[in-house]
């Protein structure tokens, strides 16, 4: 019987670089430096760690294929090194495969480290070329990122039957949350307050979606060093650890796509992966329980249907959430605490890493005053890569008992 | 008896006003004002010969099983590929079965009726039935020339058989003259002609007459005996003077809807011919007359059946249906004739990998899918595992075609980030009516018209083209179509 991974893995250190624009840093300047951070903070030597995990999205533009380029930057002494990559849930593969590796006892300490360098493409938006295979480009629409997750408002819209003015009003809220949470955190990509009306005049990137609905795309690497609570105990005099809970993740099965049943309003493998790490980390209601979120926020569009997927909202009422400030840093579960992918950015391969550390950082305390969430002491991480109808989920339950 | 037993015709939504292009072009050529009058039907950026041939093939079978087609006939000048078969990909798209005759004719502007001539013929030697004809054409002229002014886009759709006609075929006579009124070499992308007057004085003037009087004389009737006459000639003084030469009355005149689609080339009488077999009575004798590297003339009389083929969209079908399309330049960049930015991310080598378009050929280029034999689910694009949760039955799938089928739209957007020619690209989750669900583009729509629940049909267009390797890639989109009444 599966006891599943709650309490057998402790994060001892985290780096996190800045996420921007970073014209001057090639990836493996960003791998390097949020690992540096990384070491400094797990207080642990690089000869230590017995296996890596690297994480990385659009390889084509960045440093190649492999876990080879992790390795070669870091110089790391022979261990095994593993790439992975699912989309955005790259960084959180790359955690849950250094927390399984020590889970199952093949080594004590391991490194996860995702990194993203995007801004070499020449342009803005993400590359989609051959991201979905051949079959794709040829028999798939001529779509982007945010035309996918744009359906989730019209299907939305006509399922509960909420009119779309009152969804942009909505997801405007989602933003200038993100911004305000963004402008006080010296890592983020983007940090300066939006108002509702530029929010609601911006140009339209794709119906009904603005170009405030969208997430920022930026360069940028997160890194954390798990091992064993045992070690990690007798490492840190202070318990300055962080314990993981769950770590689960649902992959679409193909019926979103073509099968007839799913109503295109929601999110299917979120809905199936957060049950699933409620359950792994024996939580019986997340409302109450869930102290902080970082959601998959690549669209506005996407974190209001997920506040519904995670089961904090229920289904059809997360406008009455949003309108009533429950999200907010001040809320019943304050969401996107540092900016989020809106404004913290949305390096690919890094984000999910990225999450992982702005819960650390808060469960640990080290977060000045003006950004802290008061007694936060169990938060979830959410990525979703792909679009909507076909995807992958992961999430992440963390806590400091 | 042979003859046609099923039409069809296709014109495309867009419609340019012949003063908008003076207005762009004609600073250039004044004379052009001359021509200035109606507009001319233009085939949208996804749309070229081959996807206008498939909607009219599809108009022409509504109705009629597919699976009793023997033959393709192709026929334009504007042919998509020099070498590879144009009619085999009207084949895959029409979903017909593969074990049949196809051929492409292009050429001269005779091209259409030789093609409709040739399947009636292949009908009448008893060993082949049932050709599907199509025509189409999408030629262009010079920006700012007379041809500019005149050429159109549309397709016309004939089922030649020997079962349920609805037009007998009654005789053919022919001619064929090296006369270069028109031409294109190898490598033309614009048509280039003579001068008019010798057009219309020696082409229209002598050897199209000679030519209908070679008929009349092989088959000893006479113009009276016809109820219409169906002849391409766009010069309306010529016309005039034919009319009154042969005795053609008005109502015997077949309008050559220049002032609403232009001169479609070597689809020119098929889609007159379209045209002229909606209004037909049974026992009426249509004659059909082709100019272009010589001359047709073909005769067919309608029979009682015709009553039975009504309900068809036709020519008058499409023609209601339009949007006018208010920028010349918009055309200009759609027909490469103006080379517009499609921005950086559009920038990428777009690889077609023949043999896998073979292995995947039904469901791309037929929009064929599966139907579970065990639990009923049809599901595109197909798959060897059912995808209903409950059933998951391995490779228990048959055949079902999708293209004939109707959607409904679920979930829409207009998206400006992706690279288009007429942006916002608009693209959404259609569910099929049968059961199943894809994420189509969108096409021949606005974004403001649209709505979650409306319907859709499914239209073969252009996918893609790689300029690179000279590669035009063909798939389904889904058109919304507004509710009526």
């Amino acid at each position: 019987m599966a006891t599943g991974i709650k309490d057998k893995i402790a994060i001892i250190g985290m780096g996190c670089t800045k996420f921007g624009e970073h014209w001057d840093a090639s990836g493996e300047d960003l791998i390097v430096e949020a690992f540096e951070g990384c070491l400094a903070d797990a207080g642990i030597e690089k000869k230590e760690i017995e296996a890596g995990y690297f994480g990385t999205h659009y390889e084509e533009i960045n440093v190649g294929k492999s876990a080879i380029p992790m390795a070669a930057a870091l110089k790391l002494p022979y261990i095994p090194v593993t790439r992975t990559e699912n989309f955005c849930a790259t960084a959180t593969e790359a955690f849950r495969g250094a927390c399984y590796a020590v889970a199952s006892g093949a080594c004590d300490i391991a490194l996860a480290l995702g990194m993203e360098k995007l801004k070499d493409t020449g342009y803005a938006g993400l590359p989609s070329a051959g991201t979905f295979g051949v079959m794709d480009f040829i028999l798939g629409a001529n779509f982007t990122a945010p035309g996918a997750f744009a359906q989730l408002a019209t299907a939305y819209s006509a399922t509960y039957g909420l009119p779309m003015e009152k969804i942009k009003e909505a997801i405007a809220h989602v933003s200038i949350k993100s911004h305000k949470n963004g402008v006080m955190n010296p890592k983020a990509h983007l940090r300066r307050a939006v108002t509702e009306e530029q929010v609601l005049s911006a140009p339209m990137i794709a119906y009904p979606l603005g170009l405030f609905d969208c997430c920022g795309v930026s360069d940028g690497a997160a890194a954390a060093i798990v091992t064993t609570p045992e070690i990690a105990k007798s490492l840190k005099k202070n318990n300055d650890y962080v314990m993981v809970k769950a770590l689960q993740v649902a992959c679409s099965s193909g019926e979103e796509s073509i099968y007839n049943s799913w109503d295109g309003a929601h999110v299917e493998t979120t809905t199936r992966a957060s049950l699933k790490a409620y359950e792994e980390a024996g939580i019986k209601d997340p409302r109450k329980e869930i102290n902080l979120m970082e959601l998959h926020d690549c669209f506005s569009i996407t974190e209001f249907v997920t506040y519904e997927d995670v089961q904090i909202s229920p289904r059809g009422k997360a406008y009455d959430d949003v309108m009533n400030g429950f999200y907010d840093l001040d809320g019943g579960v304050p969401c996107q605490v540092d900016g989020g992918l809106k404004c913290f950015g949305h390096p690919i391969g890094a984000s999910g890493l990225r999450m992982i550390y702005a819960l650390y950082e808060q469960i640990l305390d080290r977060v000045p005053e003006e950004r802290r969430i008061k007694n936060a002491r169990l938060g979830l991480t959410h990525n979703m890569g792909g679009v909507p109808n076909y995807n992958v989920v992961s999430i992440t339950i963390l806590g400091r008992d | 008896m042979v003859g046609i037993c099923s039409y069809g015709g296709y014109v495309p939504r867009y419609r340019l006003n012949r003063m908008v292009i003076f207005e762009a072009m004609g600073w250039m050529n004044p004379g052009t004002i001359g021509s200035a009058r109606g507009e001319k039907a233009v085939a949208n950026f996804d749309e070229d010969s081959i996807t206008m041939a498939v909607a009219a093939g599809i108009d022409c079978l509504k109705g009629i099983d597919r699976s009793r087609v023997q033959g393709t006939y192709f026929a334009s000048t504007s042919m998509v590929y020099k070498e590879r078969l144009n009619a085999g990909i009207i084949t895959a798209a029409l979903g017909l079965k593969e074990e049949i005759r196809a051929a492409d004719f292009s050429g001269g502007l005779k091209a259409g009726t030789s093609a409709l001539l040739s399947a009636v013929e292949s009908v009448e030697s008893g060993r082949v039935s049932d050709i599907m004809v199509c025509s189409s054409d999408c030629r262009l002229g010079k920006p700012g020339s007379v041809q500019e002014m005149n050429f159109g886009d549309a397709a016309a759709a004939f089922l030649v058989g020997s079962e349920d006609v609805i037009a007998e075929f009654k005789g053919a006579y022919s001619t064929t003259y090296d006369f270069v009124d028109h031409y294109r070499g190898a490598s033309g992308k614009y048509d280039r002609q003579w001068e008019d007057r010798w057009i219309r004085d020696v082409g229209y003037g002598v050897l199209l007459p000679e030519t209908i009087e070679g008929f009349l004389a092989k088959y000893n009737l006479e113009i009276g005996d016809f109820a219409k006459i169906i002849y391409p000639c766009h010069y309306g003084a010529a016309r005039k003077k034919l009319n009154k030469k042969f005795g053609i009355k008005p109502e015997m005149d077949q309008n050559n809807l220049l002032s609403e689609i232009g001169d479609v080339g070597a689809a020119q009488p098929l889609v007159m011919l379209a045209s002229a077999l909606e209004e037909a009575e049974p026992g009426q004798k249509i004659m059909v007359v082709s100019f272009g590297s010589g001359c047709d003339v073909l005769c067919f009389e309608v029979t009682e059946n015709i009553k039975m083929r009504k309900g068809v969209k036709g020519i008058s079908g499409y023609l209601k249906e339009k949007t006018a399309l208010d920028k010349y330049e918009k055309y200009s960049v759609w027909r490469d004739i103006l080379p517009g930015d499609l921005g950086t991310s559009s920038e990428v080598d777009l690889w077609t990998r023949w043999s896998l378009n073979w292995r995947k050929r039904k469901a791309i280029l037929g929009l064929w899918g599966s139907r579970c034999t065990k639990c009923g689910t049809v599901q595109y694009p197909p798959q060897k595992i059912c995808v209903n949760p409950d059933c998951g039955a391995l490779h228990q799938m048959e055949d079902m075609l999708f293209s004939d089928k109707k959607g409904r739209i679920v979930s829409f957007t207009g998206d400006n980030l992706a690279a288009s020619y007429d942006p916002p690209a608009i693209y959404g989750s259609v569910e099929f009516d049968i059961g199943g669900k894809f994420m189509f583009d969108f096409t021949d729509c606005d974004l403001d018209s649209l709505s979650v629940g409306m319907s859709a049909v499914f239209s073969f267009r252009r996918k893609y083209f790689d300029k690179e390797r000279d590669i035009v890639g063909y798939f389904w989109k889904a058109i919304p179509v507004k509710e009526v009444g």
